[in-house]
């Protein structure tokens, strides 16, 4: 390559990322101009997830290897925090997604079928939804009944599994579905594998409505979900690895952001409130001002709870740091930190509330938070904090944790 | 010592199989031990081998199979005896 060459070709790039960067921008600020409406009619936030794909930011976790943009953690948890602070349900889809990806790019060993596949999300902007829900075990990941089977009707060795799962986020707006399953059908519960499949292949039934609370526009009803696929969509390490490697932090992360972001929104409403409260009468502080100075105590802790988890993450995800991840500190700290970051948002999202009254109580206007509290509100569900406290009430029996 | 290991999983992992007949490398979470179950075995090994875990072996790969048990179990009391 020539210089003159090789200089077009880095300002295409520099411009290409420019241009990505003010798509991003632009996907904010539409995730923010639909956010009521998502909430009002419960639906699909698809002109920020649109705008997402124009930015390419479903393939930002993806290697370079196979044209993504090779984000870290970090950035994606930056962007959560960012799409969240403007409507929570599209910064969860973004995670959500960004979890899915996660799994497949951290386990695919060499995968022909998966590298190929990551091409294509690269290519296509596909979006992935997942399938670990499901009737009957209790809410535990680590357990399922569903079971992959050899498909009787094919000669050719196809595969095929059937899984009536309580909930899929989007799961009927996604173009590929990640579920997991057990191994085969002499498989225990709890030895599972994880099984990619694209929704124009597969049967997918809506067996309950989404109506709900909060982050109503994540469209996550159940599903009775029927596919038959090759052998190669299964990914080859087992799932009990890429929960604990990948799954459950990256979940519990970016999770942590989406209702960071939006307890971030009501602290601000309120901010605001005060301040206006100040300018009509300078001279002294408005009483509400304590409020938020308690709230602001509360989300410096977040936010250095968050910012600390994903710190550790970064430095255990690769190498030799890699099976600490697996280690009982590591599990105790990951749900120490989703717990604390649920029960936070509600408390910001209350305490703004009380500091804008009744403002804050009506729907629509600058002072609103009743979609913000709506939405935190469902933070201690998702893998419900009892469960987490539960599992690490065993685990403190043998580990020693102040270390 | 693999004996002693073997009952100790017949009575604290609730396993579905035969723990009998089990292999020395046999996957005890694809044999069906919750996270649960493997505290509970953890810290019956404790208590029956006079030991304690450090917090870097509490982690699926040291309890995967009798095998590894055994080795971490046999690799804790050489650093004892020293």
């Amino acid at each position: 390559m020539s210089a003159p060459q090789a200089l077009n070709s880095l300002e295409a790039s520099f411009s290409e990322q420019l241009t990505a960067t003010e798509q991003f921008q632009l996907a904010m600020r539409i995730a923010g101009q639909h956010a009521e409406d998502v909430d009002t009619q419960g639906r699909f936030p698809s002109e920020a997830i649109q705008a997402l794909r124009s930015a390419r930011a479903l393939s930002w976790y993806v290697p370079y290897d196979y044209g993504g943009a090779h984000a870290q953690i970090d950035t994606l948890s930056e962007a959560t925090f960012e799409l969240s602070r403007r409507c929570a349900s599209t910064g969860m889809i973004f995670a959500m997604h960004q979890i899915q990806v996660a799994c497949i790019v951290r386990h695919l060993s060499n995968s022909l079928w998966f590298e190929n596949y990551l091409r294509r999300v690269v290519r296509e902007q596909r979006l992935i939804a997942s399938a670990t829900s499901e009737v009957g075990v209790g809410g535990n990941l680590r357990k399922s009944i569903a079971a992959i089977e050899p498909s009787p009707a094919s000669p050719c060795g196809l595969i095929q599994f059937e899984k009536e799962a309580s909930t899929i986020s989007y799961g009927a707006q996604a173009d590929d579905l990640l579920t997991t399953v057990r191994r085969s059908a002499s498989a225990d519960h709890g030895d599972q594998v994880l099984v990619l499949t694209h929704s124009s292949d597969m049967e997918a039934t809506q067996t309950s409505d989404w109506d709900t609370l909060g982050m109503r526009g994540t469209c996550s009803p159940g599903f009775r979900v029927r596919a038959t696929c090759i052998p190669d969509q299964v990914l080859p390490t087992p799932f009990a690895v890429i929960a604990a490697e990948t799954m459950v932090p990256f979940s519990h992360i970016l999770w942590a952001n989406v209702w960071l972001g939006l307890s971030t929104d009501a602290f601000d409403r309120a901010q605001n409130f005060v301040r206006s409260q100040a300018r009509q009468n300078p001279g002294s502080t408005p009483p509400a001002a304590l409020r938020l100075s308690e709230m602001s105590v509360r989300m410096a802790e977040c936010r250095a709870l968050v910012r600390a988890a994903t710190q550790e993450y970064i430095s255990l995800a690769e190498g030799e740091g890699r099976s600490m991840l697996s280690t009982m500190g590591y599990a105790i700290r990951i749900n120490n930190l989703k717990i604390a970051a649920s029960e936070t948002a509600v408390e910001v999202c209350q305490g703004a509330l009380r500091v804008c009254g009744f403002l804050g109580y009506k729907n629509g206007g600058q002072y609103s938070v009743g979609r913000q509290l709506r939405d935190a509100h469902s933070a201690a569900l998702m893998i419900a904090n009892d469960r987490l406290h539960a599992t690490n009430a065993a685990l403190l029996l043998l580990h020693r944790d102040g270390k | 010592m693999k004996d002693k290991i073997r009952k100790i999983i017949k009575d604290h992992a609730r396993l579905s199989l035969d723990v009998e007949q089990l292999d020395d490398f046999a996957d005890l979470g694809e044999a069906g031990m919750t996270s649960h179950a493997s505290v509970m075995l953890m810290l019956a090994l404790e208590n029956e081998f006079g030991l304690e875990f450090p917090d870097i072996m509490l982690s699926r790969s040291v309890f995967e199979s009798i095998e590894t048990i055994a080795v971490a179990i046999t690799s804790l009391q050489h650093m004892e005896h020293r």
